[in-house]
């Protein structure tokens, strides 16, 4: 079977380091020309699944192939992917073109060609000019974008991306992981990317892989991960859900009736048999209100947050935490308020409890 | 892939194949490289090459072709990943047989009485020589190809090369050498097996007596014993007196002290005895003074324990004191600090957190000095008189009237044995019993003074030690100028000129009688430095860098072979390359390799602490550029280890100079070096010479010193060494 470029895939490969196993069984499919995120918390196995992608480990079983060719045995050196690494891994010793040409000739290109496909490179990372400074006079948002540049110019079927934003102010990495998107996008190359970050993961990714203790947890889009959580984990590792008991009524086809605190309302049943059931609740998708109709609940406490207002609130479910961005007024501690459920934010997690 | 696995292995078997046809298989004594034997290469039967020697009735060589044929036979029939572990079949079985057939037949046939009974005679063969040793190169790398083929440590053949060709080499230089000293304490002369001369020297009061505790006299493992732990406790108090003082006195000449430690590592060990013959000695200047004085007649109290001990505390406080101004600073000021809010003065933190803080530091400066006494051959060479130590009871085993090399191989075995102790001590009681770590977190706070009842004895004795030491290196400079010691005290160049005259008749003639061994050894130290460097640094990034199977195991017995006394190598290289299959005694090579793997470990250690400096993920990235482990090192490696690179070349260049315990059994008329004609002018009391050429010997160092600091530059990366550290502070985007 033949691949187009740049597809990669992950055939039940296992890695293990002595006693301890990382990655149990992991498979997976990458079409090419998307851009890929493996989330997780740290020790989950993603950096390890990128490592063996890039040839810097060996897996103790499974293959792994890269546009179709099996690339298992191949060293770092001979595949055909590139990689941008958390602490850049800048030469010190070279300067700025020296670094982005370095792959180039050690892939035989003449020097004077290799230079000049180097600066081409640090046009399109916007460092026309900056070929002859030394990495360390660079600012760190330079430094990340030379090291993109190295990875991009060797035009590999795959560019890997390990953590890439994490020593990157605040403001700087929103801009920047607009910046690698664009660019994926312009250019059409695969790439797969690792982040502990589940904003950064959501912002940039066709597809978003959530792995956890070296297996698989979920794989799907931005919108499924977040709005269709198939586990509790997943719910509360993608934008912190609530995870809350619930009780499902009774099911209709596709349609749930899920009663919570006293009041009912449909959702997507996602398999849930009617019975006690656990429910994700975005802290978006309780409206407070200070009467009213509603879930009964008290405010245990509340912080004004300049554009939106945030409640730690007991209901009968337990503590959880619900934002409020339409009014701006400030309920204190204590206050009785009625909490309306909305259509949004809301999922049942099919998941057995 | 396939390309480049099939390129290589090509390389070496055709290397292979052109050393059975065009080198010659055994050993040439005219020597290889001069390239005399060429003209006669057909002519001379000794000269022929591995395929026409085993036409010609060595049959021993036969199962060679047959694997080298089968090598080859499976390049060409085999595709790469199918034949990896035939390949390390083939490398294994040539090795072994190699090595079997090597050690069974010697010069004169077989070396062991039980094969001739078995397979009757056998013509003897010389030891290896340049194809043969090539084939055995050969076959070492086809085992790291086949391995790499296999997809060994991630098929890198570059290390799996590397390592396979540094267990090879650690082997010959540094485990056969052993083993043979061993085996050769069972050997009679002839080489037949025998318990007699371990059983006589085992038992021996000389060497074991205990009677000094009676009255008598102890034997020489005692005493060399005694000897060790009163250097040890001795330089440990030294060299902490001196760390204080450095780091926590208001002591004006700190910096001034810190230069002191320079000077011992660039002296020959035993100028320091000698220096301290023509200070204390029986017509000593200081002795006459007291004599004088007092009129009391001294005699020859120098020569013995005591002036030894002397010695060598002048010798070895300096590296207690590099130990310990390590641990002094290493601990956390905030440590003291936290004591004294708590109420207690300076004096009661010294003793209650300073000190205990300091122990394990204190038993490593005590172990690293006890190993540094065990194995110092010169100046109990200098000073011993009729009362030795170990190490030169071992040479006088060998060399003097006695020519016992059981006894020898039996002192250097109990030699080893207390240093190695004293080695696995350091290793395994010390390690993780450090509490001077270095946190990496900025750690506020300066350390605090002594309390004064400590301060001022502290700076006495300090004070007091140096200016003896600053007297001791004056008599070096002085000694080379004055006409006879202790008799004729007129200034005179008549000993410089006789060392390093150049007279001029029709060019220029060297005619001072130091010149022949001074050349040799620069010429040796300048070729043992670089590759000691490349070795150790080579090893040090494999150790770091790569994760083998058996690393811990390697780099283990790699920093053992550094408590191996030079002694002891120098008689177990001498009963080692004697005789066939190797046979390099009396040339150059075995200094060189004696240098190189005496020195190794000190590469190794700089290089490891380097290397764990620089990011890993620079190697990493450079590999998933693209570029190949050679190129990864040559590009990015190297030039980030410049500082590294220095060390290792300045250590091993002046130890190659200085070192006497292992050389003395080495050298030859041939290749004699420096120290050993320093040794042979103090034994024959010219001790006007010895000195001038000792002085001359450490200017040269200096200089040297200073043209590798200039030839290997600094690493240009300005502002910062290496990598942005996760979760320092990021520069903001201000000039993009």
């Amino acid at each position: 079977m033949t691949q187009p470029r740049g597809a990669v895939e992950f055939r039940n490969v296992r890695k293990s380091f002595g006693e301890f196993t990382a990655i149990h069984d992991l498979s997976l499919d990458i079409a090419p020309g998307q851009l890929v995120t493996l989330l997780g918390p740290s020790g989950c196995g993603k950096t390890t699944t990128l490592r063996m992608l890039a040839g810097l480990e060996s897996p103790s079983e499974g293959r792994i192939l890269i546009g179709g060719d099996d690339v298992t045995r191949l060293p770092a050196d001979r595949r055909d992917v590139s990689m941008v690494f958390q602490s850049y891994a800048l030469f010190p010793h070279m300067n700025v073109g020296q670094n982005v040409a370095y792959g180039l000739e050690a892939g035989g290109l003449r020097p004077k060609e290799a230079r000049k496909r180097a600066e081409d490179a640090l046009d399109l990372v916007g460092l026309s000019g900056l070929g002859g400074r030394l990495p360390a006079e660079l600012s760190g948002g330079q430094q990340q974008r030379v090291a993109v540049a190295r990875a991009l110019v060797l035009e590999p079927q795959v560019l890997l991306l390990d953590e890439p934003l994490s020593n990157l102010d605040a403001r700087l990495r929103r801009k920047v992981r607009t910046d690698i998107r664009e660019l994926q996008q312009r250019l059409g190359f695969t790439a797969v990317y690792v982040t502990h970050d589940q904003e950064e993961a959501l912002a940039v990714s066709d597809t978003i892989v959530v792995m956890k203790d070296g297996v698989i947890a979920q794989i799907g889009s931005p919108r499924e991960l977040y709005e269709a959580p198939a586990s509790e984990f997943i719910a509360d590792f993608i934008g912190e859900a609530n995870v809350v008991d619930a009780r499902v009524l009774d099911v209709d086809g596709d349609v749930a009736r899920v009663e919570l605190g006293g009041v009912a309302f449909p959702l997507p049943s996602r398999g849930v048999a009617p019975g006690p059931a656990r429910l994700s609740l975005r802290s978006n998708a309780l409206k407070v209100k200070a009467d009213g109709e509603g879930i009964p609940g008290t405010v245990a406490s509340s912080a004004y947050l300049g554009d939106h207002v945030e409640y730690e609130i007991d209901g009968p479910f337990g503590r959880i935490f619900v934002i409020d961005d339409e009014s701006d007024t400030l309920l204190p501690s204590g206050t009785e308020v009625a909490l309306e459920v909305r259509s949004r934010g809301i999922a049942l997690i099919p998941e057995a409890a | 892939m396939t390309s480049r696995d099939n390129r290589r292995l090509d390389l070496i078997l055709a290397a292979s194949l052109f050393a059975l046809v065009a080198l010659p298989w055994y050993r040439i004594r005219s020597g290889f490289f001069g390239l005399e034997w060429v003209p006669d290469f057909f002519s001379s039967e000794k000269l022929w090459p591995g395929l026409l020697q085993a036409l010609n009735g060595k049959w021993q060589l036969l199962p060679i072709l047959v694997l080298v044929a089968a090598a080859v036979g499976l390049r060409v029939m085999r595709k790469p990943g199918t034949r990896g572990a035939a390949m390390i079949a083939i490398g294994v079985s040539g090795l072994a047989w190699m090595l079997a057939e090597g050690l069974a037949i010697g010069l004169r046939g077989w070396n062991w009485g039980l094969l001739e009974a078995l397979f009757g005679d056998v013509s003897g063969q010389p030891a290896f020589g340049a194809g043969a040793l090539m084939v055995v190169t050969g076959f070492a790398l086809m085992i790291a190809f086949g391995a790499a083929e296999r997809g060994a440590l991630k098929g890198d053949a570059f290390v799996l090369g590397a390592i396979t060709l540094l267990i090879l080499l650690v082997a010959v230089f540094v485990f056969y050498p052993l083993v043979s000293m061993f085996s050769g304490a069972f050997q009679e002369f002839d080489g037949s097996f025998t318990t007699e001369g371990v059983r006589r020297n085992i038992v021996d009061p000389k060497i074991w007596s205990l009677g000094c505790l009676a009255g008598g006299n102890c034997g020489v493992a005692w005493r060399t014993f005694f000897l060790a732990i009163c250097t040890a406790t001795g330089t440990t108090l030294l060299g902490l007196v001196f760390a204080l003082v450095a780091t926590r006195t208001g002591f004006r000449f700190k910096k001034s002290l810190r230069l002191l430690t320079v000077l011992p590592i660039i002296t020959p060990p035993f100028v320091i005895g000698l220096a301290l013959t023509m200070l204390l000695g029986r017509s000593g200047t200081l002795t006459n003074v007291i004599e004088v004085a007092t009129g009391w007649e001294l005699g020859r109290w120098l020569y013995g324990l005591t002036g030894i001990w002397i010695a060598q505390m002048l010798s070895f406080t300096p590296i207690a004191f590099l130990v310990l101004i390590g641990v002094v600073e290493g601990i956390s000021p905030s440590m003291e600090e936290a004591s004294q809010t708590l109420r207690s003065d300076r004096w009661r933190t010294f003793r209650k957190v300073t000190l205990p803080l300091l122990a394990p530091g204190l038993a490593n400066a005590f172990l690293i000095g006890f190993i540094e006494s065990m194995a110092d051959f010169g100046n109990p060479l200098v000073l011993g008189g009729s009362g030795g130590v170990l190490s030169t009871e071992i040479f006088f085993a060998v060399v003097g009237a006695q020519n016992d090399p059981a006894r020898a191989a039996i002192l250097a075995m109990v030699l080893l044995f207390f240093t190695l102790s004293a080695f696995l001590a350091q290793r395994f009681w010390l390690t993780g019993r450090n509490f001077a770590t270095v946190t990496g977190k900025g750690d506020g706070g300066r350390h605090i003074s002594l309390p004064k009842r400590v301060a001022w004895p502290a700076t006495t004795i300090a004070v007091a030690w140096a200016a003896f030491t600053i007297t001791v290196y004056a008599m070096i400079v002085f000694g080379g100028f004055v006409k006879v010691w202790g008799l004729d005290h007129s200034l005179t160049f008549e000993h410089y000129i006789r060392a390093f005259g150049i007279g001029w008749d029709e060019g220029i003639r060297w005619t001072g009688v130091a010149w022949d061994s001074f050349w040799t050894t620069m010429e040796i130290a300048l070729l043992a430095a670089p590759l000691t460097a490349a070795v150790g640094l080579l090893t040090a990034w494999l150790i770091v860098r790569q994760n083998f199977p058996g690393r811990s195991v390697f780099e283990f017995a790699l920093m053992m072979s550094f408590a191996i006394p030079g002694t002891v190598i120098g008689i177990s290289y001498i009963m080692a390359f004697n005789l066939p299959p190797l046979q390099m005694t009396g040339t150059a090579v075995i200094l060189i390799a004696c240098f190189v793997f005496r020195n190794m470990p000190v590469g190794v250690r700089g290089g490891v602490a380097a290397m764990s400096q620089l990011d890993g993920s620079l190697d990493e990235a450079s590999l998933s550029l693209g570029a190949g482990s050679g190129r990864t090192m040559r590009k990015v490696i190297l030039p980030l280890l410049r500082p590294a690179i220095l060390a290792a070349l300045v250590y091993s260049f002046v130890r190659a100079i200085t070192s006497i315990s292992a050389v003395i059994f080495l050298v030859s008329a041939k290749y004699n070096m420096a120290t050993a004609y320093i040794v042979g002018l103090v034994e024959n009391g010219e001790y006007g010479i010895a000195i001038a050429y000792s002085s001359v010997l450490i200017l040269v160092m200096i200089t040297v010193i200073g043209g590798f600091q200039l030839l290997v530059g600094d690493r240009r990366i300005r502002r910062r060494e290496e990598r942005v550290s996760p979760g320092s502070p990021i520069n903001k985007e201000a000039n993009a």
